[in-house]
Order: C-alpha cells, then structure tokens, then sequence
C-alpha cells in the first residue's frame, strides 16, 4: 500500500489526471464534430500510470510514449496548445501537422516521440537510455507500451538487451486489457505481465494502475534502480480505457458491466476521497486547467493547416 | 598508390570517424569480440571500448532501432546487419521509424544514423544469405542509399555516412572484401565522397553502361575488352541509389545515344526501371535504341553453383547484353 504523500504533490497529481482528461474530452469533441481527422486513441480512465510515472522522474529524462500518448504528454507538461493544434492537422502544431495525434514528439522536454505502431517505439526509447549509459549521464529512460505491445518481437528484443547491459530504462506496461477488440487473456496464459521480468532476470512488478500513489511509488523506485546502475525494471499497470480503442470503436467486446466495475474505482474519483485536497482546491485546480484547456483548444482551432509547400520538406535536412 | 583490401579500408573509416568523434559507435552481430563477420572492425573494441563496438544478440529489430533512440539523444550510431536478407527482420525500424522521424516530426529532429549491410550472389549461400534486396529499401522516402564499388568509394561514402545529419544505408559487397584494391595518396582521413554522385569510371562515345558494386569493375573488363574490336564504351559507376544522379546518367546518354543498367538484384520493380523512368524522358529524343536492363532473373537465389552461376550478371552475359545494344 502505498504511503501517504505531501500536500504539494496531491496537487500536482490532481491536477495533471484532470488536465488528461479534460484534455482527452476536448480531443473527442473535436473527433465527433469531425473536426479532427484520423484516429483518436484517448488516454482517458489510465490517467493515474502517466501521472505517476511522470511524477517520478526529473527534467532531464526521457519519455517513450505510444499511440495512446497525449496523457504522458500532458502529464509531462507539453504545450497543449500545439498539441491540440497537431491532432487537428495544422501548421502551429508540434510537428507542424505532419506527424498527428500518434507522432507528437517535444525533445526539449524529453518526448522521443509517438509511435503508430504497436511496439515500434520500444527499441528508440532502449537506444535512448543506451546513450545515456554511454554519455555518462544519469539519465532514465520511461517506456510505456500496452498490454498489446508485450506481445511484439521488440518488446523481447529490447528488454533482453537492456538487462544484459544493466541499461538505465523504466519499461512501464499499461494493461488495458484490450488489444483493440481482443481481450489479453483470451491470447496469453499468464495475465500478470509483469512476471515475464523472471526470464530476463529484472524485476517485475504488478501494480494497480488506477491508483495514483502506488504508481508513483513504485515507478520511483524502479527508476531510483536505474538511476543507480541497478538496470532496467518491467512495471505493468492494471488499468482500463473507458472509451474504445480509439473514436469510432463502441466495445461491443467487452462484457456487461465490465466498464461499470471499473468507473467505480476511478482513479479521481478514488484520489478525492482520500481527502489529500479540499473542495475549495479541487475547485481551485479545475477552475485553472479549464482555462489552459480553453486556451488550446482556442489556439488550436483558429490556427492556419499547413501550406502546400510543407508537402516535401523535413524528409531530410536540406 | 598504396594497396589496401576493401574490408581494411572500411576498418580505415570506422577508425579515423570513431577516433574524430566519441558519438559514434557500432553496434550488431559479431563486431565486436570476433572482429566482425568480414573482419571490418578488427581490433576497434579494444580500441575504443564494449560500449562503442557493441556485440548484439540477434536482434535485429532490437538493435537497429536502438539506434535511432542514440542518435536522437547526441550520438552517431553504426548498425551493422550481416546480410541485407537479415535487413528484413528490422524493416520496420526502418522503414517506419528511421526513415519518418524527421517528417513526422515536423523537422524537429533528424536521425544522423547509418546501416551498414552486404549483398551478393555467387558464393553458394542460398536464397536468404545472398539477396540484392537494394530496390525493396529504396522505394521508401528518408534515407538515402549509397553503394560502394572498391576500396576507395567504400571508405569515401562510409565516412560521409557517418558524418551526415541523416539515416544513409550503405551496401557493401561480400565479393569485395577479401578484394585488394589502389588507394590514391590522398585518400587520408580527410577523404569524404559525396552521398548523391554517381562517376563516370571510363569514358566511351558509343553505349553508356550504368553499374554499381561489384558489376562496375565487371562493367570496365568488358569495355576494355570491346575497345580492342573498336567498340567504345562508357561506364558509370552509381555509387548512390537514393537519390539517382540522373544528370550524369543523362549527360552521357545524349553523347552516346544507348543505355545499358547493370544489376544484381531481381529484375522485376528494380533500380533499372527506376533509372529508366527518370532518366528516359530528358533522353527520349537522343536515344537510338530502347534502353535495356540487363538483371538477376525473378528467381530466389539458387544453391547449387551449377544454378548459381545463371543468377548473377558476369561478363560473359554483360558482353552479351552490350553487343545485343550496339
């Protein structure tokens, strides 16, 4: 169980697990008015694994995030207005409309970048913490991945050469159960994944992922590990996403009741009621991220789409 | 003029660019401890250290994508796929990942990386050890591709490769390696070839033939074998196939008026027909004859040598192909 925590962290964690989520709503608006094109994989219902894992980590650390990656963004402290204005398709945007809702990358705070292919990430974020064995640095490495992405090559591959190099990396899974429509336990045996850490010789730890604290208590250990030069840990995080696997997936696949069961434990609601903030300061926090969101999403509608000529440029440098 | 064995000009690059510069490393199967499968990186982990000439399992997905992560966070990382038929277990990290993260990510990052891998036929190591796999790679936008021909273009193109802000996949030949070839003089540790050039390697006015790797010196035996009978040819070699030099390939067209493209890989959606079709329009008026490919049949590398020597163009079938233009 996890310890209490101090008052300034309560705010921090409150705030960035409503600002996912408001965030994420705003990006489904925009997705139903068919103001955004594409795919929307909303982070919401696993705000408490990026809030956590965020919280455990300094400035100078890197992040490997996925296709369901706006949540690390924001709780990383990205700018959502040119977030917002990315997954619109716009010139403002972080990859100036090139990249979309699933390549969003921001270096100067760590973001190697989204992937749009289930596991495809997996190896960039192991190089980065590679280079940061190398260099010297005491940098980590957080890579988050799915349930899904446990069961590509690379996730194998990379985990297999990080604890054979003691490489300075946090792989974090988020079990959200569903690989699309497939539920994870009618294609794998063993439900806990992270027990798979015993055949690469690391540790493993299954946590709750709805619950805010322990996911920052224990990604900060696996990471305080890393820092040390103790290697690479596996953190699987046991969370749902309320909505589909992206917009226009309704979840005919899931059992009655299933979604319902975990609402009841929802990681804000749960958060709340352990009482760590008022309700003035819960009024307070929304009062405030409803005005950054209004902004971005204010910035993100009336800025420009990009200009023809961006067609055939940043293929390469020149 | 000194003599140096292809493999031993490669090891000359990675030397001089890993000694210029702490941000390069290599990593792949077999670099390390055993020197390397072609011997390219003899002695450089004791020089440089297990971290810069990493020894990695099988992985390779797993180790050309770690790449990427290096060079987006300062590094300059060497992957080394034993063979371009292995280069296939990692196209994703190729293809989707290496290539597009400077598009996708608006500019904001490029990926100064470089893959190192070999081809050829004619060795009896069958239909997934001696692929020429060089068009499947180059049909995807965001690395470029360049193709050594001897000692001095493959440690020329490879320190450019290494010292370029972009992905470039340099294909080496296994054929070569053991090859001892003439370094000019001045081919120092200053020697750095351009990344998009092809050189015409022996002037002619009568057919053009473009070659690259191992075919280029094929290419030049058979042209000095027609200019005894009075035939003149001219033959490029391509160095790089992403992006074509066109210009070269065109300029010597208009003077000659004949086209021949030389190939080791399957004839079918190859780097001929790509030439072709960039080359033929700024031509089309000058030719006096269609342009012709001569290629690997659209077969899987055979075993047998007794097969294995149809597969790969020699100079007998070139000398063939030549005459059947002239």
């Amino acid at each position: 169980m996890a310890k209490k925590i101090s008052k300034e962290l309560a705010k921090e964690f409150y705030t960035n697990m409503y600002k996912i989520r408001r965030f994420e709503e705003e990006v489904f608006e925009f997705y139903k008015l068919g103001q955004m094109a594409g795919l929307a994989h909303l982070y919401i219902g696993e705000e408490a694994v990026a809030t956590g894992a965020m919280a455990a980590i300094g400035p100078q650390d890197y992040i490997g995030t996925t296709h369901r990656g706006h949540g690390h963004m924001v709780a990383r402290g990205a700018d959502m207005g040119k977030m917002m204005a990315e997954i619109l398709g716009k010139a403002t945007g972080y990859s100036k409309g090139k990249g979309g809702s699933m390549h969003i990358m921001d270096m100067d705070i760590g973001i190697l970048g989204a992937n749009g292919i289930v596991g495809g990430g997996i190896p960039t974020a192991t190089g980065a913490a590679y280079s940061a064995k190398y260099r010297g640095t005491d940098q980590v490495t957080l890579c988050f991945f799915g349930d899904g992405a446990s069961n590509e090559g690379t996730f194998h591959e990379c985990i297999n050469m990080a604890a054979a190099w003691d490489l300075p990396i946090v792989y974090v899974i988020e079990n959200n159960l569903y690989g699309i429509t497939v539920d994870m336990r009618r294609v794998t045996k063993e439900h806990d994944l992270a027990k798979r850490a015993i055949g690469y010789g690391i540790p493993g730890y299954t946590i709750d992922g709805m619950n805010v604290e322990e996911v920052y208590e224990t990604i900060s250990k696996a990471v305080k590990d890393a820092r040390e030069g103790k290697g690479p840990s596996i953190v699987e995080c046991k969370t749902y996403r309320y909505h589909g696997h992206n917009g226009s997936d309704n979840c005919a696949y899931r059992p009655a009741g299933e979604l319902e069961e975990w609402k009841a434990r929802d990681c804000m609601d749960s958060f709340k009621a352990k009482g760590y903030l008022t309700e003035d300061e819960i009024k307070e926090i929304e009062k405030s991220v409803d005005k950054d969101i209004e902004k971005a999403v204010e910035f993100a509608s009336e800025s420009p789409y990009p200009d023809a000529s961006e067609l055939m440029t940043d293929i390469f440098v020149d | 003029m000194r003599k140096i064995f292809y493999r031993d000009a490669i090891r000359e690059a990675l030397d001089e660019e890993m000694g210029r510069d702490p941000m390069v490393m290599m990593i792949g199967e077999d670099v390390g401890v055993g020197d390397g499968t072609w011997k390219c990186s003899k002695g450089l982990r004791e020089k440089y250290g297990d971290l810069r000439m990493k020894d990695s399992p099988i992985s390779e997905a797993g180790f050309t994508g770690m790449c990427i992560g290096m060079a987006l966070t300062g590094m300059r990382p060497i992957a080394e796929i034993m063979f371009e038929d292995f280069m296939l277990v990692a196209m994703d990290q190729i293809v989707n990942q290496m290539n597009k993260v400077s598009y996708m990510s608006g500019g904001q990052k490029h990926i100064p990386m470089v893959i190192r891998t070999t081809i050829g036929a004619g060795r009896a190591a069958a239909a997934q050890h001696s692929q020429n796999l060089t068009a499947a790679v180059a049909h995807f936008p965001g690395a470029k591709i360049v193709m050594p021909s001897d000692a001095y273009t493959a440690k020329g193109l490879l320190k450019s490769a290494i010292r370029d802000d972009d992905p470039v996949i340099v294909i080496e030949h296994r054929k070569h390696f053991s090859v001892e070839f003439d370094m000019p003089d001045d081919a120092d540790e200053n020697l750095l070839l351009p990344l998009n050039k092809a050189a015409v390697v022996r002037e002619g006015k009568d057919l053009t033939v473009v070659a690259s790797s191992f075919q280029v010196q094929q290419a030049v035996n058979v042209a000095k074998h027609l200019e005894k009978q009075g035939v003149s040819v001219e033959v490029i070699d391509l160095r790089s196939i992403v992006p074509i030099d066109k210009e070269t390939i065109i300029k010597s067209v208009k003077k000659t008026g004949k086209l021949l493209i030389i190939d080791e890989g399957c004839e079918q959606f190859g780097v001929p027909a790509e030439i072709t079709a960039q080359v033929l329009p700024h031509v089309f008026y000058d030719l006096d004859a269609p342009i012709m490919r001569h290629c690997a049949p659209n077969c899987p590398v055979p075993f047998s040598p007794a097969l294995e020597k149809l597969f790969v163009p020699t100079e007998k079938t070139m000398l063939k192909a030549m005459k059947q233009l002239l």
